[in-house]
């Protein structure tokens, strides 16, 4: 086999498995969207916050601690334990419910009926928010992430393919884990929103509020149900970046990355949150390999919203999104 | 009025008339300056089906969102199976077991029509998010209980041919069905219905009427009913309320309606079309 093949079919695995991530992300936009027509902006400083979060349970950091001594003098920064990681993430997951309660009381209920446009702004604040209430908690130095993970190179697949090709692929252990928690994710919130008692109740709010209220749905329930579902797949994502390349401010970026996804896949479609991630993956992955050596490398940065640019002008809803047909 | 006390009687068509079920006292609805609904009082037993008429603006569809919770009234009381019922969030009024339809058809247009009519059974469904979320034991055995409810309802309303269509692509007479369907899903022990046959042509009209008193005669469900259609009105109702301007200008049987000086002058006797 040709060796350029090989090397794109190389490329290709690993832009999937970026790509996983990315859809990850955007899962969290597209299911607050879904359920409420809100654009969340805060989405990437909930994964931010959530990674933030989990390391501070595991290592024992005492929240605030910064602040704490600052006030009354005292030396305090650890409880001195450290929590397994399991059980962190479900604490973890619990603060993010917590936080989804908070933000329906404080926001999500005064802004009722209120333009799409305004929800969005209270969702930037809240992201800038959210971004200094983590670090004032936390501390805002760069943390490593170890939840037990695999990480390194895949010894199987690379003995396999080279065995098979005479060339070993390298696929990094931890994307491969990415990808299955990404499914399973996918699977149980696609089969929770199908077939489950509330998730019908928030398919029904996001199709008609008045509607949903005649039959008996609590707005906000569904509200508060939704953002801590955005809570804990930010959580997730947070996790597999944050084991990925550390826990920071930049993080909170990666939902930049998951713009171009939502164009690609349509704002109200899981499975296209999905694929587009998987496209965009893809897709910038061979480009900058076929590509990027022709024009100088870094297409990285710019592929995706190119592309998403190209699908605005040709498919404004998205690959999946709902048609916009307003009867004259 | 009947007299409250009164443990009911049986109509000629044999079917039972109970107590009451709904008491709306004095009731004033205003938005700003505009009076709505002016000190307004009228009951609904159990088992009748009970129109309010008026012309355009009297305030029906106001008193009818009084009920269910989406307007609420600046003054008077409102009485529920006897008791006096606070000021309710429309989705607490629905798990009291008072289910409605919209004018103009609020249903969940994504979905397909059995999707919607499970909704109808939301206030049903007990087991919780976690069992939910597993697909557990109860909440499997849950789902198919109500699925069965949700059969006998299609099979009722004659729209089995349709149960997997997405309501989008429905006509709109089909669509009326549906949301009487998902309203009856909730198993309602009052259903309200805004405007059941506006828009209709007669055929259709002739279909709401009919499951309209299938529906109270088979499960005993207690109606209340706007309605523009007077011959309709007439033909369906056991009791009926006339409102004009935000008052009431008559309240009972259809034939004593028929003869009311008042609510000739301000409806039957003008042309409103």
């Amino acid at each position: 086999m040709p060796e350029q093949l090989l090397f794109a079919m190389e490329v290709t695995l690993n832009g999937l498995m970026a790509g996983v991530l990315y859809s990850l992300v955007a899962l969290g936009f597209v299911l607050i969207y879904k359920a409420s027509g809100i654009f969340n902006y805060a989405q990437g400083v909930m994964a931010l916050f959530a990674a933030l979060t989990l390391v501070g349970l595991m290592d024992g950091q005492v929240p605030f601690a910064h602040l704490i001594n600052a006030t009354f003098g005292t030396d305090v920064h650890h409880f001195g334990w450290h929590i397994p990681a399991l059980p962190a993430i479900l604490l973890t997951a619990g603060v993010m419910v917590v936080f989804a309660i908070i933000v329906e009381r404080l926001i999500l209920r005064h802004l009722v009926n209120q333009e799409p446009i305004i929800l969005f702004m209270a969702t930037i604040g809240l992201a800038y928010f959210l971004e200094g209430f983590g670090d004032v908690m936390w501390g805002s130095d760069i943390k490593k992430l170890d939840v037990g993970l695999p990480q390194g190179i895949s010894e199987t697949i690379d003995t396999v393919t080279y065995n098979w090709f005479g060339y070993g692929f390298f696929i990094d252990r931890l994307d491969i884990a990415a990808t299955l928690v990404a499914a399973i994710l996918v699977v149980t919130l696609t089969l929770f929103s199908q077939y489950s008692k509330q998730g019908r109740a928030l398919r029904a709010v996001a199709d008609d509020h008045q509607a949903a209220l005649s039959v008996g749905i609590s707005l906000r329930f569904i509200w508060v149900l939704v953002w801590s579902i955005a809570g804990i797949v930010a959580l997730v994502a947070g996790v597999m970046w944050g084991a990925k390349s550390g826990v920071q401010f930049s993080l909170s970026l990666i939902a930049l990355k998951a713009l171009p996804v939502l164009m690609l896949g349509g704002f109200t479609s899981i499975p296209g949150a999905i694929v587009g991630g998987l496209i965009i993956g893809v897709g910038e992955k061979l480009f900058e390999f076929a590509v990027g050596p022709m024009i100088g490398g870094a297409t990285e940065n710019w592929f995706a919203y190119v592309l998403a640019l190209v699908f605005l002008v040709f498919r404004p809803q998205g690959l999946f999104g709902e048609r916009i047909i307003e009867r004259v | 009025m009947l007299d409250e006390t009164e443990e009911g009687h049986v109509t000629e068509d044999g079917r039972q008339i109970g107590g009451v079920l709904m008491e709306m006292r004095n009731i004033t609805l205003r938005f700003g300056g505009v009076v709505a609904i002016k000190d307004i009082s009228f009951d609904i037993r159990k088992g009748e089906i009970r129109a309010i008429i008026g012309p355009n603006g009297a305030g029906k569809s106001s008193m009818l969102n009084v009920i269910s919770g989406f307007y609420h009234p600046q003054e008077g009381e409102i009485w529920f199976k006897g008791a006096r019922r606070k000021p309710m969030k429309p989705y607490q009024v629905a798990r009291q077991g008072i289910a409605r339809t919209f004018q103009n058809i609020a249903l969940f247009e994504g979905m397909s029509v059995i999707d919607n009519i499970m909704t109808g059974r939301l206030t049903h469904m007990r087991s919780g998010l976690f069992s939910q979320a597993l697909w557990w034991g109860p909440a499997e055995r849950e789902e198919l209980e109500n699925r069965e409810v949700v059969e006998r309802i299609i099979d009722f309303l004659e729209i089995q041919h349709i149960r997997k269509t997405p309501v989008a692509r429905l006509p709109y007479g089909l669509k009326k069905r549906v949301e009487l369907a998902r309203a009856l899903a909730a198993e309602p022990e009052l259903l309200l219905l805004d405007e059941p046959m506006a828009g209709m042509n007669v055929e259709e009209k002739e279909d709401m009427s009919r499951f309209i008193l299938d529906v109270n005669d088979e499960f005993g469900t207690t109606i209340a009913l706007i309605e523009h259609d007077m011959g309709v009105v007439m033909d369906l109702s056991d009791r009926v309320v006339v409102m004009d301007y935000g008052r009431k200008i008559g309240d009972g049987p259809p034939e004593e309606i028929r003869n009311n000086q008042d609510v000739i002058d301000a409806y039957l006797g003008v042309a409103h079309d």
